[in-house]
């Protein structure tokens, strides 16, 4: 139990320091520095649930079970790389006069507590706690999206906090319709929103109300997650914000709502029996694919298409929990995973090209092999990590996904491929000549340090070929758990 | 007795009805912040009538909170914020007014239909409120969608709040402690923010119209 | 059609053609009250309605008989309304035919005929006037029948006097519909009886006129007339708004105590009323005419809105 309180009083207490320290020269490596500890203790709380199973603590407010722990682990690890590369692309904005001290101040200081709120999200058992953190993730960050205060990182950001507000209005009224419902069962003293215990009478809740509820937390996370329609804030809040915030919104917080629709839907699904919840996250799942494709052909900003790409993931992810089953589940969570991995590699060796290029637009960014050869690879191997290519983690989870789909739903098969397609030519044809091209630029005398890309690309590798054993026993044990 | 608990907590709900319309057709900034000021009132009035009649101790603790923050610190901290900004006036909407009025009892209509069936299963002494609770919440929402300019989508969004949280009480009796504590820091905080964007805002633009903020398109 | 009913019928006539100009005259000095002006004496409206009908009646011209028939109509058609409402009894011979609609007809009746007589001479003011006129009907009238509805709902008859029944002999409960009922009639009958904000009567410029305009041609007797079909037609819609909104003191039998009962509290009610629409007027200012429609509309909106509230919470 003290784990979990460690766990997350670290980034809080980083944030309140980082507060007054964040403008100092050391301001990045203390950053990094809790990033670390924060790692450290999650990775012990990992090992405490591998030897001694689910966790409960704090007058069972928090609960931390397989399917959340990597999930946390993940959480840390990515935090703490993104903090990493934060450190030298910060120290350019600065040198470049994009970024002053107040600025970089406010920055430090909502990663960590942005990081406490995702954390707070995965770690607690109350469905009401798991609102506040989401709407507090969100406020956490729309500062940061417009950091730069140009007129588009404002409209982006007024965007993503009304839109991203909205949205997790619906949700809270869904959680209500919840305790509603929950109440009727579990009485009034405060245990009806705890997940274990609703966990253990989702049979006896109300069918009527729970679907409402699953509409409404649907689509109050959905709008979170990025599911088509509701996602229109998602491609501007990453193209706007600097870098490492693009790289944590699409590597954290998409994961952290589909977490929460999930655990949602365990609920519903023993509720009402019928695949009514699987159903509706299967079509807004399939919805976002094909959307964020067509899309994403039509982008000139590298960003604003790698967002498309997260929001094509994430629909891919949500439509195989949708599907359910363990084999589906198990892709699901792996992809969520390595997709994660891959993606905030991507934006980190897109973070490097666009402060070397000066520019966002894809058009004018070419040959950065020349330039710079470990940006060029970089994007190159991230980008067909992404786009599915063998070994890498991403094809072995989009193959599950297929083939269960075929066995299963084989007229969401050819749409899936259809859409799969076009986003793999459309990156590629894109991703291609800026790798590749002429460039007028002279070669970078020094070479940025590329560590954080080349480390997830090598898990997501490691991932394609090898799942460590206790790694997948705990992707199978959540995966039952979810039906 | 309980019956005429019941009576008064449908009244406070016939005005929080009431209100929210009334913010619909409203074309004044600071009328906007006064009706928010009242939507506050009737929902804590709304609040004690059911800790009253029920006996449940906690309801006073919300409803106090509520007071605080709905009816003392956020008008308050509008209040400053139009002062500073220099906005008064809000005169064009995307809709106008009869217009906008007549899709408010559409979506008022649609809010009663979907709440009867599930404000059968309450138990509470307030279950036909869900519905105007959920109306409540809609005609916000409508409201945030109309207008073009800052401060009047933001008090919408915070109007949705109300509803929300009246739908908490109504359709349940409030939510547990340590979650409404956490939506009213929630609340507060996001309030903050909102000032401090709002100046970024009027910095970069000389102006606080939202149709400034609809140039990024997919193009 | 005994002869105590009769009499109850004819009592009511008279309390309303006398109780009319008083209130319009109560309104008045409330009103100087408010304002701080030094007030009107109460009775001025019975001097001014002596002294129109001692005048000649002046007419133009190209003036139809329907000119001449109009003020009679409309006067008739006013004091027939105010036999309907049930103001000092429920039980008068009338009652039958004493239906909420019917009511509604009769001042689109009376609309009809004013604006009609407006338009006949063929000036200017009073084709704007009669334009506006019906404006106003237009979009007063379904919010009217609105708020009877939602009262004819509670006490399943549209009959006024079922209505005033049933309201009056229920427990005190608050009902909201009735609220929000009560809310938009008194928006209707700002608009309907051409007070601030929607129209001044008191006011003389041409252009701001709605109901000053259709009279700008009467003098005389016909004037006289329809001063009083106006005075009547608040007198009616304020006894219409105590019968749906605080029906307590009205008479349910004829006998002459009941009656006698039942004055004293309708002065009484009346006189709370009049204050109150001074103050309405004192309080708010005067609308631009193009956003009369917004008004009514929202009055319309309330109406239903507490018919569905009504439907929702069953109160």
């Amino acid at each position: 139990m003290d784990v979990i309180v460690l766990l997350l009083a670290i980034p809080l207490a980083g944030g309140a320091i980082l507060w007054t320290w964040g403008e100092r020269e050391s301001a990045p490596e203390v950053n990094s520095a809790f990033s670390l500890v924060t790692l450290v203790v999650a990775c012990w709380l990992t090992a405490m649930v591998i030897e001694g199973g689910p966790i409960l603590g704090f007058y069972e407010q928090f609960f931390v079970d397989s399917l959340n722990v990597f999930l946390i682990t993940l959480t840390a690890f990515v935090g703490f790389t993104t903090s990493l590369f934060s450190r030298p692309y910060m120290r350019t904005e600065r040198d470049r006069g994009r970024m002053t001290g107040p600025r970089l101040r406010l920055y430090h200081s909502m990663y960590q507590v942005f990081t406490f709120t995702m954390l707070l999200a995965l770690t607690t058992n109350n469905m009401g706690i798991l609102w506040v953190a989401m709407e507090a993730a969100t406020l956490a960050t729309v500062l940061l999206v417009s950091v730069y205060r140009t007129a588009a990182s404002l409209e982006a950001a007024w965007k993503y906090f009304i839109l991203c507000g909205v949205g997790i209005a619906q949700a809270l009224f869904g959680t209500i319709l919840l305790y509603f419902a929950a109440e009727r069962v579990l009485g009034r003293e405060g245990n009806a929103l705890l997940w274990t215990h609703l966990d253990l009478v989702k049979g006896e809740l109300q069918p009527a109300i729970m679907s409402l509820a699953f509409v409404f937390l649907l689509v109050g996370y959905g709008t979170k997650v990025g599911l088509v329609p509701l996602h229109n804030w998602l491609p501007d809040a990453h193209a706007e914000g600097p870098t490492p915030i693009s790289a944590v919104l699409s590597g954290l917080l998409l994961n952290v709502a589909l977490y929460s629709i999930v655990r949602c839907k365990v609920l519903a699904d023993g509720a009402l029996g019928s695949h009514f919840a699987g159903n509706m996250m299967m079509g807004f799942g399939l919805l976002s694919v094909v959307v964020a494709a067509f899309f994403l052909s039509r982008q000139r900003d590298i960003k604003r298409m790698f967002a498309y790409s997260s929001i094509e993931h994430m629909g891919l992810m949500t439509f195989a929990f949708g599907m359910g089953g363990p084999i589906a589940n198990f892709a699901a969570l792996l992809h969520m995973t390595v997709h994660s991995l891959v993606k905030s590699a991507i934006f980190f060796a897109v973070g490097h090209a666009v402060q070397k290029a000066g520019t966002q637009v894809m058009e004018d960014i070419r040959g950065l092999l020349k330039v710079s050869p470990r940006v060029g690879w970089g994007l190159m191997i991230g980008t067909l990590a992404i786009l599915g290519m063998p070994p890498f983690g991403v094809f072995a989870s989009e193959f599950l996904i297929l083939t269960t789909a075929m066995r299963e739903h084989a007229w969401a098969t050819p749409i899936l491929l259809l859409a799969l397609g076009v986003a793999f030519a459309a990156i590629f044809a894109r991703v291609q000549p800026m790798v590749f091209g002429d460039t007028g630029h002279p070669r970078l005398t020094h070479q940025p340090a590329l560590t954080p890309v080349f480390i997830h690309l090598g898990f997501a590798f490691m991932l394609g070929l090898w799942i460590p054993p206790y790694l997948a026993a705990w992707y199978e044990q959540a995966a039952r758990l979810l039906r | 007795m309980g019956g005429y608990g019941t009576q008064i907590v449908n009244l406070f709900a016939a005005t929080l009805l009431l209100i929210a319309f009334a913010m619909l057709a409203q074309r004044r900034i600071v009328a906007l912040i006064h009706l928010f000021a009242l939507q506050g009132l009737a929902l804590v009035g709304s609040t004690v009538t059911v800790a009253w009649v029920t006996g449940q101790h906690h309801l006073y603790y919300s409803a106090a909170i509520t007071f605080a923050l709905k009816v003392v610190i956020l008008p308050y901290i509008l209040h400053r914020l139009i002062r500073r900004l220099n906005v008064k006036w809000d005169i064009e909407t995307l809709l106008n007014i009869p217009t906008m009025m007549l899709v408010g009892i559409v979506l008022v209509v649609f809010a009663f239909n979907l709440a009867i069936p599930i404000s059968e299963f309450s138990t509470s002494m307030a279950r036909g409120t869900l519905g105007i609770a959920l109306a409540c919440v809609l005609l916000s929402f409508l409201m945030m969608i109309t207008r073009s300019k800052a401060v009047p989508q933001v008090i919408g969004f915070l109007a949705m709040e109300n509803g929300l949280f009246f739908a908490a009480t109504s359709a349940t009796y409030g939510m547990p402690m340590v979650v409404e504590l956490g939506i009213a820091l929630d609340v507060l905080v996001g309030m903050v923010i909102l000032g401090v964007f709002l100046f970024q805002i009027r910095e970069q633009f000389d102006s606080l119209d939202i149709r400034h903020l609809e140039s990024l398109r997919d193009d | 059609m005994n002869l105590e009913g009769i009499l109850a019928q004819a009592t009511a006539m008279v309390v309303a053609l006398v109780v009319a100009p008083l209130l319009t005259g109560w309104v008045n000095v409330c009103r100087a009250w408010l304002q701080g002006r030094s007030a009107p004496p109460l009775l001025q409206p019975f001097r001014a309605l002596h002294k129109l009908f001692w005048k000649e009646s002046v007419i133009a011209h190209g003036a139809t008989p329907l000119f001449r028939l109009a003020p009679y109509v409309i006067f008739g058609c006013m004091l027939l309304a105010s036999m309907i409402v049930p103001t000092l009894s429920t039980n008068l011979p009338l009652a039958p035919a004493a239906d909420a609609i019917a009511l509604v007809g009769l001042f689109a009746l009376a609309r009809v005929f004013i604006s009609l007589a407006a338009m006949d001479i063929g000036t200017a003011f009073g084709s704007m006037g009669a334009r506006r006129e019906m404006l106003v009907g237009f979009l007063a009238e379904p919010a009217f029948l609105m708020v009877l509805f939602t009262a004819s709902l509670l006490s399943d008859s549209t009959s006024l006097a079922t209505i005033v029944t049933t309201l009056g002999h229920r427990e005190f409960t608050i009902l909201p519909s009735l609220a929000l009922a009560g809310v938009a009639f008194v928006m209707v009958s700002l608009a309907e009886n051409a007070r601030v904000p929607v129209d001044n009567p008191a006011t003389h410029l041409e252009l701001t006129m709605i109901h000053e305009a259709l009279v700008l041609e009467y003098s005389g007797r016909h004037l006289a007339l329809l001063e009083w079909a106006a005075a009547l037609k608040l007198f009616v819609y304020s006894c219409a708004g105590l019968a749906l909104f605080f029906p307590w003191g009205v008479a349910q039998a004829n006998h002459r105590t009941a009656l006698a009962l039942a004055l004293p509290a309708l002065i009484a009610k009346l006189a709370i009323g009049g204050f109150l629409l001074a103050l309405i007027e004192t309080v708010m200012a005067k609308m631009r005419i193009f956003r009369v429609p917004e008004f009514l509309a929202t009055a319309f909106l309330l109406g239903v809105l507490a018919l569905l509230v009504h439907q929702l919470l069953g109160a």
